[in-house]
């Protein structure tokens, strides 16, 4: 077999052809890192500032495990399981969402929009107000419910195999029941407990522990490496169903488990922070501005989720006369830029 | 010069639903040749493409690469010998040509393995071959239909398949373009040997770029074989309800058809 | 092929015909409405006998069984109101988009009138009841205007999934909103509470005689456009041919679904769903000619909103589930049922 048509391509269009894909890796690789600096920077900052200020030397002996008088109390037992559990919800959040816009190639159809993070808020809202459930078990109810309701879009958008837009709409009319669910559990609840309910509505990360960040973590490490080792086709399936199945993707098996380990990875982090409104949306097309097209983007997008979540969480406690809750934040600073993208989506008619 | 497959298709019935679309058809498609499906609309020519290239699962009967059942080869191994242009494919937004293209070479990459040297080089390939060279940098959002079309070849070509199945390649082009790209696949044919099936819509078309016509009506096989006895006009009154008249045509020596309506009759026919 | 040929008198009698069918329906559908309407009033979260029923309605409100009985009586007015506003909204909206997903919910504009009542309360003070009907109007036509716009961006105009997720985003977006403002605000939480929910529970004549005007012009500017919305169904270009003056039947008809939907969130907060399948289930029973489908989807929905209603007060007995969450439950299956019916391509 030869490697061309009639002879060996010209020197100047191979030249073409390498320094073009160089060009966008290098670009790519000095994104991640910028987006890891930055990652740092803002953790190390959300250590630091707060009520009170402590120097990155207390904030590193702290982490060290040396006792330092207050610091260790507030940074070692408040903020660093609030800014770990942070980073991870992000990077969770981040990922998944933007497995699902590129698989289903639509910008807007995030597990938030969809239904998906709606699934686990009402098992959680429900365990909570109605069986006064608390901790693990509702966090297992949570994670359970969402891959069950993901489960259920699934096949009810299943005819002669998926297709996209039709899973789309379904997930709209899921979220829209499972909203009404938590609409009325939460008037039931005896008490309007407006943080817990807050909790469930729009995320937060008031009562962080590292109860919380041990299975975030887990699941994280397991269903983020499986989504990273499919990268290759979910890229493939953009161009659609047929043509990546014609370069050698299995497309049915591929979407299962890129779906599983997607919803996994929002389940976990609703269970553990509740559904950060919009992350899982802005992700995505954020890292495809900085990154630009054609390349991956799922570790660019892990990145920006950690980077929104942090920043929205140390706005929202600081920036106000306010205290407000990580996913009011996100949601108010995120909802022009949905709004914009609505607009330009639609008028582009495109993916990510 | 590329290994001669053929690809087989026995007592095949295909179906979504409720609905048989293909029923027990027989089909054996001349390695190293081009091949053009026709026939009237929802008579099962895409269907058929896509069972043949594993997209859909035979209800019974099989589809057979070289003696073995493509439903059963591993993906990315078939998808090194049978390549499929769908017929509307999606761009993601914002990619480049050469991007685009080099998704081509996705079979070509194991789970671990870098992008290589030698996928440059096919992707270069491919981009001379459908003289796309120069759009290599630019977004394929931006292309004419044309263009469009011919990157998305130079995608199929990436890949690097000896054989290569497409889904109406002319569809939504101007006739200048029609004839462009039929005349991109007989170079490839010619110049390489890959074996070439498409479904076409124009029948004068089809007769004129492929050996072998396929003609099927009600998703059975009405005939197949040689243009010049496949295109007849008692063909295309079984497949299309039409009545017709086929001359040669003087450019080609194919034949070539000539619709007759209730109208603009300027010779009486016998 | 003889052009124009006169009508045989058969075919006038095939032409004909489903048109005595359809009066039938719609006589039955007034029919139901007013059983449903007689439920309404007798059942509720109290048992109450029938006699305490009888001296309530002549206006006895003594015991607290009768005067349990006379709350019902306006709860069931507004039900109808709105029930019929929201069936014909929908059936309207559905007409002028040529989406059959069209619903004030799923577009986002019951999202928008809450949204413009919240912050009026929050940030500008509005307390009488008078100012949130304006406000939610003005939401309602924002938000439908806006969703509209950006939903029939691009090719292909206003597909299905294009507007349902323009809608959906953008409803998002407007609760995001509502929770901030509300937020920081404990002391009008509670209040704004029930516009976050729909419900009829609040019902007075007070209300109910605000909103009436409204109702009123959006009801006859709708049912006016029935004939435009069945050339509009042909497509823009056939209705021209026909002498539609597209855009401004278009405009015309949907000021009438925003005043209608609009002034129905404004009593009741936002009710999913029950645009949305009204018209569906009309249709079925009366055909696509608007001429019909208008008042009968009207009837419908006021029929369908007095029966969830009916229903949340006895299924979670001694309290009360809210109507905007029974439509929620009944017409999300309802809504996944209609995108599994259409082909792909379509949405």
């Amino acid at each position: 077999m030869t490697a061309s048509l009639t002879s060996s391509p010209a020197s100047s269009t191979l030249e073409r052809v390498a320094r073009g894909r160089s060009r966008r890796a290098a670009r790519r690789r000095g994104v991640v890192v910028v987006l890891v600096l930055l990652v740092v920077g803002v953790l190390a900052l959300s250590l630091m500032v707060g009520r009170t200020f402590y120097p990155p030397g207390d904030v590193l002996r702290v982490i060290g495990g040396q006792d330092v008088p207050g610091a260790s109390f507030t940074v070692g037992r408040l903020r660093l399981p609030r800014a770990v559990l942070a980073l991870l919800a992000g990077l969770c959040f981040g990922l998944a969402g933007v497995t699902f816009q590129t698989m289903l190639r639509n910008p807007l159809a995030s597990p938030d929009i969809i239904g998906i993070s709606a699934g686990s808020s009402a098992a959680a809202a429900v365990a909570i107000v109605t069986f006064g459930l608390s901790g693990t078990a509702v966090s297992f109810l949570a994670i359970v419910v969402g891959l069950g309701v993901a489960l259920l879009i699934y096949v009810l958008s299943f005819r002669d195999g998926v297709a996209g837009t039709r899973l789309i709409l379904i997930g709209i009319g899921i979220a829209a029941m499972l909203e009404s669910v938590i609409a009325y559990v939460l008037s039931t609840a005896a008490a309007w407990d407006l943080q817990e309910a807050t909790r469930w509505l729009t995320g937060s990360l008031n009562s962080a522990s590292w109860d919380d960040v041990l299975p975030t973590l887990l699941a994280l490490v397991v269903l983020g490496r499986l989504l990273l080792t499919r990268a290759g086709d979910l890229d493939m399936l953009q161009l659609g169903d047929d043509a990546a199945s014609a370069l050698g993707v299995r497309v049915e098996q591929t979407r299962v488990l890129v779906i599983v380990a997607a919803v996994g990875l929002v389940a976990f982090a609703t269970a553990a922070t509740g559904p950060i409104a919009f992350v899982a949306f802005l992700a995505g097309p954020i890292a495809a501005r900085i990154v630009g097209p054609g390349a991956s983007l799922l570790v660019p997008s892990a990145l920006v989720g950690a980077l929104l979540v942090l920043v929205a969480d140390l706005a929202g406690q600081l920036a106000f006369d306010h205290r407000y809750p990580v996913g009011v934040v996100t949601g108010v600073l995120g909802a022009p830029y949905l709004v914009y993208l609505i607009v330009r989506t639609n008028r582009a008619g495109g993916s990510l | 010069m590329t290994a001669d497959h053929t690809l087989t298709v026995h007592d095949l019935e295909l179906g979504y639903g409720e609905r048989t679309v293909i029923d027990s058809l027989d089909l054996v498609l001349p390695p190293g040749r081009v091949t053009a499906i026709v026939g009237a609309n929802a008579c099962g020519k895409s269907t058929l493409l896509r069972s043949m290239s594993r997209l859909l699962r035979p209800r019974t009967g099989q589809v057979l690469l070289d003696g073995k059942q493509v439903h059963r080869l591993p993906a990315k191994e078939l998808a090194r010998t049978l390549g499929l242009l769908p017929q509307a494919p999606t761009a993601p937004e914002g990619i480049t040509v050469s991007d685009l293209v080099g998704r081509g070479r996705n079979p070509h990459q194991g789970l671990l393995s870098r992008w290589s040297t030698e996928d440059d080089a096919a992707v270069a390939a491919a981009l001379e071959a459908t003289d796309t060279v120069e759009l290599a940098d630019r977004p394929v959002d931006e292309l004419s239909g044309g263009q469009r079309q011919r990157v998305w070849i130079a995608m199929a070509l990436a890949q690097q398949t000896d054989v290569l199945l497409l889904d109406e390649p002319t569809t939504y082009l101007d006739v200048s373009h029609q004839v462009e790209v039929l005349d991109l696949l007989t170079d490839l044919n010619r110049n390489r040997g890959t074996t070439i099936v498409m479904v076409l819509h124009d029948l004068n078309l089809a007769a004129r770029y492929a050996d072998h016509l396929v003609a099927l009506t009600g998703g059975r096989l009405h005939a197949a074989g040689d243009p010049h006895q496949v295109l007849t006009e008692e063909t295309v009154r079984a497949v299309f309800g039409l009545d017709c008249s086929v001359i040669t045509d003087p450019v080609s020596g194919r034949p070539l058809m000539l619709p007759i309506g209730r109208h603009h009759m300027a010779v009486t026919r016998s | 092929m003889t052009l124009a040929p006169p009508l045989p008198a058969s075919g006038a009698a095939a032409v004909r015909r489903p048109r005595r069918l359809r009066a039938v329906w719609l006589l039955g559908g007034l029919l139901v409405l007013v059983g449903l309407m007689a439920l309404s009033v007798a059942v509720g979260s109290r048992d109450v006998g029938l006699d305490d029923i009888l001296a309530a309605l002549g206006g006895s409100s003594d015991t607290l069984d009768r005067a349990a009985v006379t709350k019902r009586i306006p709860r069931t007015f507004l039900a109808v109101l709105v029930g019929a506003a929201l069936g014909l909204a929908g059936a309207v909206m559905q007409g002028v988009t040529r989406n059959p997903l069209a619903d004030p919910g799923i577009l986002g504009v019951n999202m928008g009138a809450s949204l413009a009542v919240i912050t009026g309360i929050a940030w500008f003070g509005l307390t009488a009841p008078a100012s949130f009907v304006w406000a939610a109007i003005a939401g309602a036509a924002l938000s439908a205007v806006f969703v509209y716009a950006v939903g029939s961006l691009g090719r292909g105009g206003a597909t299905p999934l294009k507007l349902a997720l323009a809608g959906t985003a953008t409803s998002a977006a407007f609760a995001s909103f509502i929770t901030a403002v509300v937020l920081p605000r404990n002391d009008i939480a509670g209040g704004v509470r029930s516009w976050q929910i729909g419900g009829v529970g609040g019902a007075s004549m007070d209300t109910i005689t605000l909103v009436l005007p409204f109702l009123a012009v959006g009801l006859l500017v709708c049912l006016a456009s029935a004939r435009g919305l069945n050339s509009l169904a042909l497509g823009d270009d056939v209705a021209a041919g026909l002498g539609e003056r597209v855009a401004l039947t278009r405009g015309a008809a949907a000021v009438g679904a925003v005043l209608l939907c609009g002034a129905a969130t404004a009593v009741a907060g936002p009710i999913g769903f029950v645009g949305l399948v009204v018209p569906h289930l009309c249709r079925l029973l009366v055909g696509v000619d608007h001429r019909w489908l208008l008042p009968f989807s009207a009837v419908t929905g006021a029929a369908l909103l007095t029966a969830a209603d009916v229903l949340g007060r006895v299924v979670a007995r001694p309290s009360e589930i809210d109507v905007g969450i029974i439509t929620a439950l009944v017409g999300a299956p309802f809504f996944i049922h209609v995108v599994r019916r259409q082909k792909v391509r379509a949405l």
